[in-house]
């Protein structure tokens, strides 16, 4: 629709996200999307855009933007040193930006992934009901890549807000994460191990990226009667699947089937604090039932609806 | 390797929002086809707060909404879709022709795979596409299948370095294992031979040409047919 900002320079990995591609994971297409659903829930909020609105998602250090056209953007997710024409300008706030102006989201202080929404939306063509950027298949976002310096981004049609909007708190992003997490799919094959799993701290290692996050800690050692592979079966994000060296990854959006047991699944409101997890930093699983996930998750809707209550009053 | 079959489907909890159902254990067509009717039934029935209905081999995910439905409402809902799988018959599959043009400059492999079993280039090509393929499962890329049904008289070891880049449609074989790379990607299959269907087509509504439970069967066809065809699938 409207050309709003020209890439000066992308960052190391900055990606077109949305709420992710759903309809087709039974063709082997995954999900993708934000991994930080927490902060881009907030930044689409922070501009008046509806949920699962596509926003930029940064790994480390944001994109430089020249703004082509006035606009209302909200950066959140890790503590960066955002920038408004070299002025330092908070995040988790509505920021309005207007033609020739340079926003540089910086480099973060704490936390790993940083999002940028603009009102109405980055806009792009939705590919299988989604415009997330699915790097793997090359689809997506901007022709299924990472954002390229000389790149111009659009937005879709927006309003502009007749007032700033700023969420009173924003989350510090620590260095070490408690991550709850239902045993199984295939808890069986661990039932020594599960104490280990749930006893130990992990470290992220540098193998941490948009697909998974290999942990680093005590090997999680299967019963002597299990199979080191299973019969490939689905994947979903917060999966900690254990090959032979017992050596856990935690899968996140990027992959619809796989052969590895999975000793627990991370619950999705707690998926964030992985996202924004580095490498050194600190993991420890704590075990809840599916009875208590579910309240948890009713927990976190309500609490993505006073966000957007409070934002918009 | 054979399957074994559960008097009834086994439930597992992954995480907060999805819900493993098993119907037994291994690689088995019968009980992948119990998967499929499964899925399918699933599908049609469109219970709410249901996001998606993935099968692979021998189970299926069921990924779902915890603020519409539960766990445990799930498999309420399952059993009373058990008494319903017995008594319909299993759809027949559906068959899908994929067009190959096997050899030359689209298989490149042709001839180590027909030496390495003392065969000539004409009788691999006989033996792959005679067969009927199940779809067992669709994953690892979109469109891309696990099939089942190799000729044992056509198993053949991966590549020792695999190549960066395998150009889309093309027709491979993996120890026990063929298939068709829906997409460019990097890959150790032996090349016999390359459809020129574009399998994968993420502008097209439906963008793909099968799905998993459906039958594949490689059709023979001249270099001039895969020009033709090739045009014909570039707008």
């Amino acid at each position: 629709m409207t050309d709003t900002f020209r890439v000066i320079s992308p960052g190391p990995l900055t990606t077109i996200q949305d709420a992710g591609r759903t309809a087709f994971q039974h063709m082997g297409v995954p999900v993708s999307g934000v991994l930080d659903r927490y902060a881009a829930h907030v930044a689409n909020c922070l501009v008046g855009n509806p949920a699962g609105s596509a926003v930029l998602e940064a790994t480390l250090v944001g994109p430089r933007l020249e703004v082509l056209a006035e606009a209302d953007i909200g950066v959140t997710g890790a503590a960066s040193a955002l920038t408004v024409n070299g002025v330092p300008t908070p995040g988790w706030t509505s920021v309005r930006v207007r033609p020739g102006d340079v926003v540089d989201a910086g480099a973060p202080e704490s936390g790993c992934r940083s999002y940028l929404a603009v009102g109405g939306g980055f806009d792009v063509p939705l590919v299988m009901g989604s415009r997330a950027t699915y790097l793997g298949g090359r689809i997506g976002g901007l022709d299924g890549r990472s954002l390229a310096a000389g790149d111009i981004l659009k937005r879709g049609p927006a309003r502009l807000l007749d007032q700033p909007r700023r969420l009173p708190w924003f989350p510090l992003y620590g260095t070490q994460v408690i991550l709850r997490a239902v045993p199984g799919p295939q808890d069986e094959y661990f039932r020594t191990a599960l104490a280990t799993f749930f006893d130990s701290p992990f470290t992220v290692s540098a193998q941490a990226n948009r697909m998974g996050y290999r942990l680093e800690g005590p090997a999680l050692i299967r019963e002597a009667d299990a199979p080191a592979s299973i019969v490939s079966e689905p994947i979903v994000a917060g999966n900690v699947q254990v090959p032979a060296d017992g050596r856990p990854i935690v899968l996140l959006n990027e992959q619809t089937l796989g052969g590895y047991a999975k000793i627990a699944t991370i619950i999705t409101p707690d998926l964030f604090k992985l996202a924004q997890a580095k490498p050194g930093d600190t993991v420890r699983f704590v075990a809840v039932t599916v009875a208590e996930s579910a309240a948890i998750a009713r927990q976190w809707a309500a609490f993505f609806s006073e966000i957007r209550t409070l934002l918009e009053r | 390797m054979s399957g074994v079959f559960y008097d009834r489907p086994r439930f597992r909890a992954c995480g907060d929002r999805a819900l493993l159902a098993e119907y037994g254990d291994g690689i088995d067509l019968a009980l992948n086809r119990k998967v499929h009717a499964a899925a399918n039934a699933l599908r049609r029935r469109a219970l709410a707060g249901i996001e998606a209905v993935i099968p692979a081999y021998r189970n299926l995910a069921l990924v779902y909404d915890p603020l519409v439905v539960s766990f445990e409402s799930l498999t309420a809902a399952f059993t009373a879709l058990e008494s319903e799988l017995e008594a319909a018959e299993l759809a027949e599959p559906r068959t899908v022709d994929i067009p190959v043009c096997y050899g030359g400059q689209f298989g490149p492999d042709l001839s180590f795979v027909a030496e390495h079993h003392r065969l000539t280039p004409a009788e691999v090509v006989e033996i792959h596409s005679r067969a009927l393929y199940p779809i067992y499962a669709v994953g690892f890329a979109p469109g891309f299948c696990y099939l089942g049904g190799l000729d044992p008289r056509l198993h053949t070891p991966r590549l020792p370095t695999p190549r960066t880049r395998v150009p889309a449609g093309s027709v491979g074989i993996a120890e026990a294992q063929t298939g068709v790379y829906p997409s460019d990607s990097p890959g150790g299959w032996r090349l016999i031979g390359r459809t020129p269907l574009s399998l994968f087509n993420p502008s097209k509504a439906d963008p793909f040409l099968y799905q998993a439970g459906d039958r594949i069967r490689f059709v023979p066809i001249s270099e001039a047919d895969y020009d033709r065809l090739r045009a014909a699938e570039r707008p």
